[in-house]
């Protein structure tokens, strides 16, 4: 165990503008997502001395955020690695607050991607060793990576699929998701091909949207509105930023953060009742379930066939939806830390679980790059 | 020492000796590894001993991925990424065959496509292929 273990826990989260937001800004969706975190917690942004987001335009985004919303912080982070950001930041935001930084942190992220473009806009420079090739990114690097799962486990088209049916019948329980109809494994197949394996099915949404998170130390938390849910454990890893400089293809930076997370959470893969993922294309639950340690390398596949982690399944997933069918706007780590948090407190009506104590949330970042697990219990856990 | 910042670092030493038909690869003199993409340090061994060799321009495919488009938009063509004979991986393409028809552990043998403005490297199926 780490001295860092419970040394903060989340007293509010909000979301906003899931899905389209047409006519709103990016600080608009943002500042949405802020005021519902505070009123969740029953603060106000004048309690708030520590600010981290990170942003698809600001490059400066915790500095931008904070101007926009009034605050002058005593410690802000705006470090970006892709989609495991936010909660790379919670770690950071930890701490902060265990070292006498900061006292209240506000995690926050937004994005009208959907209604501004419906396409990443990207800041970084084109890879000359990638570039002059064409692939269509992200999705073709982690196509890449999934002919290498394919090619050296066997998994197949249909249990790809299966990631894409569970999440949908899990957003079929979500009001808050954007996608809500029935999806069938031939739907997924049948679908547009973008990227071999993948078709469109295969890919994360392009939504609007925003989420924050309110972070304090557990004496604070315990005082305020809502059930606190403290951050056991967390860890970050990355090996690669560039498909072509993955180490292996069928193996994340979550097989080292995961591990190191529960060891400082003190608790392991068996306690665990459920588990939000980063599901930017379907390969990607299939392998980090298997690289947290909930299936062997290579069994992933096989996991996830029959419903398994769909509602009702062996294994709680993705309850919100995931990136697949309920929201992805430019970056969706921020959001199964929310509804890791929204089950512990017992906030998730027709999808909510039978009184789950811990969760894990696990943010991906870059082309299967940047690897954040968190792990996240209940006041009673701590 | 100070560095030698007069000559081309080793990107644009890369795409310079592309420009003149050459497909270099980055050798260590420290620690014997090769490298690819070119840089100013090994990411092996941390050293400044890095070294020009030809590449054999023999490889494999190690993954594969057809792009698909819009008809509009042209036809559909593949991106693989190639483990090359002394070691690294790059990203590419395969030429002369399908796109559908690149396969996983498949030989290959690099050429220099020049088709474009820039020269870029390129593979065909080994034997026969070119």
């Amino acid at each position: 165990m780490s001295g860092l273990r419970g040394a903060a826990s989340i007293a509010g989260a909000g979301t906003y503008g899931l899905g389209e937001a047409p006519g709103q800004s990016e600080l608009e969706i943002t500042a949405g997502a802020v005021k519902a975190a505070l009123e969740d917690a029953g603060l106000k942004a004048a309690d708030v001395d520590g600010v981290f987001c990170a942003s698809m335009t600001y490059n400066m985004g915790s500095l931008t955020l904070c101007e926009y919303l009034g605050i002058a912080p005593k410690f802000s982070d705006s470090s970006m690695i892709g989609g495991s950001s936010n909660l790379a930041h919670l770690l950071t935001a930890m701490m902060a607050i265990a070292t006498g930084q900061c006292d209240v942190a506000l995690v926050a992220y937004g994005s009208n991607q959907r209604s501004m473009s419906g396409r990443l806009v990207s800041t970084s420079r084109p890879d000359p060793f990638e570039s002059p090739y064409g692939p269509r990114q992200p999705i073709t690097s982690y196509a890449l990576a999934a002919s290498r799962h394919m090619h050296e486990y066997g998994t197949t088209r249909e249990q790809l699929a299966e990631v894409a049916t569970a999440a949908r019948a899990w957003a079929a329980m979500n009001p808050d998701a954007f996608l809500r109809e029935p999806l069938s494994i031939e739907d997924v197949l049948n679908s547009r091909p973008i990227s071999d394996p993948f078709t469109v099915r295969d890919c994360c949404l392009v939504t609007d949207g925003g989420g924050a998170v309110i972070l304090t130390s557990p004496e604070r938390a315990r005082d305020l509105e809502r059930p606190p849910v403290p951050v056991l454990g967390g860890a970050m890893a990355h090996w690669h930023r560039a498909i072509t400089n993955m180490p292996d293809l069928t193996v994340t930076a979550a097989s080292d953060s995961g591990p190191r997370a529960y060891a400082m959470a003190g608790v392991s893969v068996d306690d665990t009742d459920l588990v939000q993922v980063y599901d930017a294309f379907t390969i990607n639950t299939i392998m980090f379930l298997e690289d947290l340690g909930f299936c062997a390398k290579g069994e992933g596949g096989a996991f996830v066939e029959d419903g398994a982690i769909a509602p009702g399944g062996r294994l709680v997933v993705n309850t919100n939806g995931g990136g697949l069918s309920c929201c992805h706007p430019g970056m969706y780590g921020i959001f199964p830390l929310i509804e890791a948090v929204r089950q512990l407190r017992g906030d998730c009506g027709e999808r909510q679980q039978a009184n789950p104590e811990i969760a894990l949330a696990h943010g991906n970042g870059g082309l299967f790059s940047s690897q954040v697990t968190l792990i996240l219990g209940t006041d009673g856990t701590l | 020492m100070p560095a030698d910042t007069a000559a081309p670092g080793p990107e644009q030493a890369y795409f310079d000796a592309l420009a003149d038909g050459r497909f270099m690869l980055q050798h260590c003199n420290a620690c014997g590894e090769n490298v690819f993409y070119p840089r100013a340090l090994c990411p092996h061994c941390g050293a400044d001993a890095l070294v020009w060799r030809e590449a054999s321009g023999r490889g494999t495919v190690h993954a594969t991925s057809v792009v698909r488009r819009r008809p509009e938009q042209g036809p559909p063509y593949n991106v693989v990424l190639i483990d090359l004979e002394e070691g690294p991986r790059m990203m590419s393409r395969v030429e002369t065959i399908a796109p559908e028809a690149v396969r996983i552990g498949m030989a290959v043998t690099a050429v220099i496509d020049r088709s474009g403005d820039d020269p870029v490297v390129v593979f065909r199926p080994a034997g026969g292929g070119a």
